[in-house]
């Protein structure tokens, strides 16, 4: 029995109503699916177009090549040859702790090198290929391209390192490249540099890091979600580093390098009339290739702690007494001043006392000169006439024409790492030592000693003023034009000549000091000087040179000129613990002349 | 069999639509898949617009008259299913018989059907009994599926037989107290959940959070929709599709291949042939001369429009994901075969219909 009959008319009313709020509800809900879509596609879409783009298209550089260093002959100096490195790409390995294993057959890696390998891995970016070793050995190289198909994700990458042709030679004047610090690359651009970058470190390298880094390139990649190379396109190519032209002639480099033998010390030599640097070494050297990818603890300790210093440039940052290499300057400064004249005799008895004071100031040599004028004095480097002349010039003047020559200041040589130094003057000791200045202190000024600090760098380019007679040419490295300027002292021909003619009888006279270098080839003019070494006892100061420790010697100076009539090159020795300027330092000079002029003459 | 047999021609408005849409479907499947992907689903439609052609055939009379025979046999293979059932990926759907089918799929048709013969001499709106009959029969589907486990599957089956109870009449107050119910229970529901159903809610509500696992499909087809624009990237022109970025492209995310390649105006162009599509459908139901086919016409439409409703929300990120193919489009034999069956249905109750008028 049927409790309600089939109305077939009110049924298919319901329906329709039904249906009705059917279509209703599909069609609002085709509406909102509309405008989600509609907010994704249209409002959205730039968001989304570039988290496609981020998706399949990878930036990376094309990293420069680093310029290179030539000589002045184009004799290559600093190249760029190929290495190889090991990276992994641990999305693409398939059993990375079992491929670690197996590799050691061909690539050994130390169980520490290990654990930093899979931490580092840890931490690296998807896909991105982590260097795990550098600088691999050939054998290895070949071994590895045997054994590749067992080592999926594992990939030898060649790349460019620097090469030191004369590591030892040019140590502190090139530099070294290392890896870019944390430090370094803060300061630099980043759209310049990377974390795998080389930076200069020192010397050239680190001076003109910037134009021999270049600027990299950029490389579009188009990958797909498994990371494979679809295309590639170069967006911008890198402009590599400028080559560096330097002044430097790497045979007198050898030369000078090679002419100290075992001693230590610095020797340059300069161009007159151009200011350019044709040799500048700093003795003892050290490999600088060791360095390019980080050198072992035990070899840099070996370097740091040697006696001999040889992470020490000795050029830039040595800082000596000029001792008796000062005396032309002093006698110049006499002469232009009218202290005396070219005529003017003293009588030197060994001994000199300031007027009404009771301290002596004694001479090299015992018992004095006799009578002697201003060439003999610089010939025989006669202290008292020095002392007297100081004495009466008084130290204002002796600072102020000291200046332009550069004594005591940057000579703004075109490199890194330049030190100052020390020219004595009322306000520097003033400043520095907060006490006045003592007459006493003008004598032995005369002779090169007391406050006085210069550089290597320093004592050639005063040397290489006083040889061109006033025409300041700026020392420099790299081949460039320069400004020559001229000292603001009008300094007569003839005072010039008188002091040139003292520093010629240093070689040439009889009577001269550094007799034993004579040539018969071309005429020398130089000066030797002592600078003192301090820190010797009581006792010591009255020993023999022999009985001294060697690093309580005195260093040994010699600058020189040649030729002494046509002035061409001028040339400063400091060798360390030499003692005497004539002895140890004087033969260095005179082979590196020897050397130029053998030269320059072929 | 006599002459007249096949002289049952599909409704052509609805037979139009279908074609525009399977063919604009396997335009954007070329470009996701491939030409083979193209000519395998071409075989697959053929044969599913020949089932459809050949239910058209059938008179409405004879479905009812074997409805509770089909779907007592889907049930069979359920449980069947659950027995001797293919194990894949930690659940068990699939069931081999020479070829294998998927049962749930089955039941997309089965269980209306059998929804509509309960309510087909009802007097409307329905009483107590029929609709508790209904609930029983939908539960005992559901409950089946449920246990493969596919809850995604088990709630779409439900909501098919749901949709018969709606349309044949059942009072708005028990519809609003029903949904009422289904809200407080949501926390007991997520108690029950598998852990891998949970992820995917979560997933689905901060998809940012876990990139490079659950979230990365969606993120990616987000992408994909998103970076298409309103004119899109061009056929096989879409960079997340062809390299590979957007994942399942030629299945699940198909129509993120759409929407990149071509844009909002592809997808206003798709969603119009849907809407019509089921706005033919509806009329066809409204039009059927009796309550079982209008129940079953109307409930068939229905589901198709879930269908699309879920694939699209969950490519865009705004449903969870369930593995619902985009209805005609995705590439597989099962869906689009068993969506043809059903519009097989919609058509015979249309067609025949017609000659019974004349």
């Amino acid at each position: 029995m049927r409790q309600h009959l089939k109305q077939p008319f009110l049924e298919r009313r319901l329906f329709t109503e039904r249906i009705v709020v059917a279509v209703v509800i599909v069609m609002l809900t085709f509406l909102l699916l509309l405008s989600r879509y509609f907010y994704l596609q249209v409002i959205s879409h730039q968001d989304y177009q570039i988290k496609a783009d981020q998706n399949r298209i990878k930036y990376s550089r094309i990293n420069p090549t680093r310029g290179l260093i030539y000589d002045r002959n184009g004799v290559l100096l600093a190249e760029n040859i190929t290495a190889y490195r090991l990276n992994i790409i641990q999305e693409k390995t398939r059993n990375l702790e079992q491929n670690l294993v197996d590799i050691q057959s061909t690539i050994q890696f130390t169980a520490d090198e290990l654990t930093e390998i899979k931490e580092k891995l840890k931490f690296n970016p998807v896909f991105k290929p982590l260097t795990v070793k550098e600088k691999l050995t050939e054998s290895e190289v070949a071994q590895f391209a045997v054994k590749k198909h067992q080592f999926d994700g594992f990939e030898i990458e060649p790349y460019l390192i620097r090469k030191y042709i004369y590591p030892n030679e040019l140590s502190h004047l090139i530099g070294y490249v290392g890896k870019i610090s944390p430090d370094e690359l803060k300061r630099q651009d980043i759209s310049v540099y990377s974390p795998s970058d080389y930076f200069g470190k020192t010397g050239l390298e680190k001076h003109h890091e910037r134009a021999l880094h270049g600027l990299p390139g950029q490389l579009v990649t188009e990958i797909n979600a498994q990371g494979k190379q679809l295309a590639q396109r170069i967006d911008q190519p890198p402009i590599n580093g400028t080559n560096l032209e330097l002044t430097i002639d790497i045979r007198l480099q050898q030369s000078s390098y090679h002419a100290f033998g075992a001693e230590t010390g610095s020797a340059i030599t300069v161009d007159i009339a151009t200011g350019e640097i044709l040799a500048m070494v700093s003795k003892p050297g050290y490999d600088t290739n060791d360095f390019i990818n980080g050198i072992s603890h035990l070899k840099f300790k070996e370097l740091a702690n040697s006696a001999d210093k040889p992470l020490f440039d000795r050029s830039l940052k040595g800082g000596y007494e000029p001792g008796s290499t000062i005396k032309p300057y002093i006698a110049l400064a006499g002469l232009y001043h009218n202290i005396i004249s070219e005529d003017d005799t003293i009588h030197s008895i060994g001994v000199y006392q300031i007027p009404n004071q009771e301290r002596k100031y004694h001479d090299w040599k015992q018992g004095g000169h006799g009578k002697v004028n201003v060439v003999n004095s610089l010939a025989e480097s006669v202290n008292v006439f020095f002392y007297d002349l100081a004495y009466r010039l008084g130290i204002d003047k002796i600072h102020d024409f000291l200046e332009p020559f550069k004594f005591g200041q940057l000579t703004g040589i075109d490199t890194a790492g330049e030190k100052k130094g020390i020219l004595p003057s009322r306000e520097w000791k003033q400043k520095n030592r907060n006490m006045i200045w003592f007459p006493g202190e003008t004598v032995i000024t005369g002779i090169g000693q007391g406050y006085f600090v210069l550089t290597p760098v320093q004592m050639v380019q005063a040397l290489s003023i006083l040889a061109a007679k006033g025409r300041v040419a700026p020392i420099h490295l790299i081949k460039q034009e320069v400004k020559i300027d001229q000292i603001p002292m009008n300094i007569s021909e003839q005072d010039w000549n008188t002091v040139h003619q003292g520093m010629t009888n240093v070689i040439n006279a009889p009577n001269g000091t550094a007799r034993s270098i004579k040539s018969d080839q071309y005429l020398i003019a130089g000066k030797s000087g002592t600078s003192q070494v301090y820190g010797k006892n009581e006792e010591d100061i009255y020993k023999k040179i022999e009985e001294l420790p060697k690093h309580l010697r005195n260093h040994a100076l010699f600058m020189a000129f040649a030729p002494a009539n046509q002035p061409k090159i001028a040339v400063v020795v400091v060798a360390e613990h030499g003692a005497s300027g004539t002895k140890a330092a004087a033969p260095i000079v005179k082979e590196i002349i020897d050397a130029y002029m053998s030269q320059n003459h072929e | 069999m006599n002459k007249r047999f096949f002289t049952y021609l599909p409704d052509p408005i609805l037979s139009f639509l279908l074609i525009t849409l399977l063919s604009y479907g396997l335009v954007v499947l070329y470009s996701a898949g491939g030409i083979i992907l193209v000519e395998k689903q071409t075989i697959r439609i053929a044969l599913g617009l020949l089932v459809l052609y050949l239910i058209t055939q059938i008179r409405p009379e004879r479905f009812e008259q074997f409805t509770p025979l089909i779907f007592i046999g889907s049930v069979l293979l359920l449980i069947a299913v659950l027995l001797i059932g293919i194990k894949v990926k930690g659940a068990q759907r699939w069931l081999d018989l020479g070829i294998t089918i998927q049962p749930a799929e089955l039941c997309k048709i089965t269980l209306p059907m059998m929804v509509a013969w309960i309510f087909r001499h009802a007097s409307l709106p329905p009483g107590w009994k029929p609709i508790i009959s209904a609930l029983l029969v939908i539960g005992l589907c559901t409950g089946l599926i449920y246990k493969q486990p596919d809850l995604g599957t088990s709630i779409l089956i439900a909501t098919s037989g749901l949709f018969v109870i709606y349309l044949a009449g059942i009072s708005w107050k028990l519809i609003g107290g029903a949904a009422l119910l289904g809200l407080l229970s949501t926390p007991v529901i997520w108690h029950f959940m598998h852990e891998y159903q949970k992820q995917r809610v979560l997933m689905f509500l901060n998809p940012e959070s876990d990139p490079l696992n659950y979230g990365w499909n969606i993120i990616q087809s987000k992408i994909a929709i998103g970076s298409g624009g309103f004119w899109g990237k061009g056929w096989t022109q879409g960079t997340q599709t062809q390299l590979d970025f957007l994942p399942e492209h030629s299945t699940d995310f198909i129509l993120s291949v759409m929407s990149e390649e071509f844009g909002f105006f592809g997808v206003l162009m798709l969603f119009t042939l849907y809407l019509l599509i089921i706005l033919r459908c509806l009329f066809i139901a409204q039009q059927a001369k009796n309550t079982y086919n209008r129940l079953l016409c109307g409930a068939l439409t229905l589901i198709f429009f879930v269908y699309i409703v879920i694939n699209a929300g969950m490519i865009s990120g705004v449903l969870p994901v369930v593995g619902v193919p985009l209805p005609l489009v995705s590439y597989g034999g099962t869906s689009v075969l068993t969506l043809l069956a059903s519009f097989g249905i919609i058509t015979a109750v249309h067609s025949h219909k017609k000659l019974i008028q004349q």
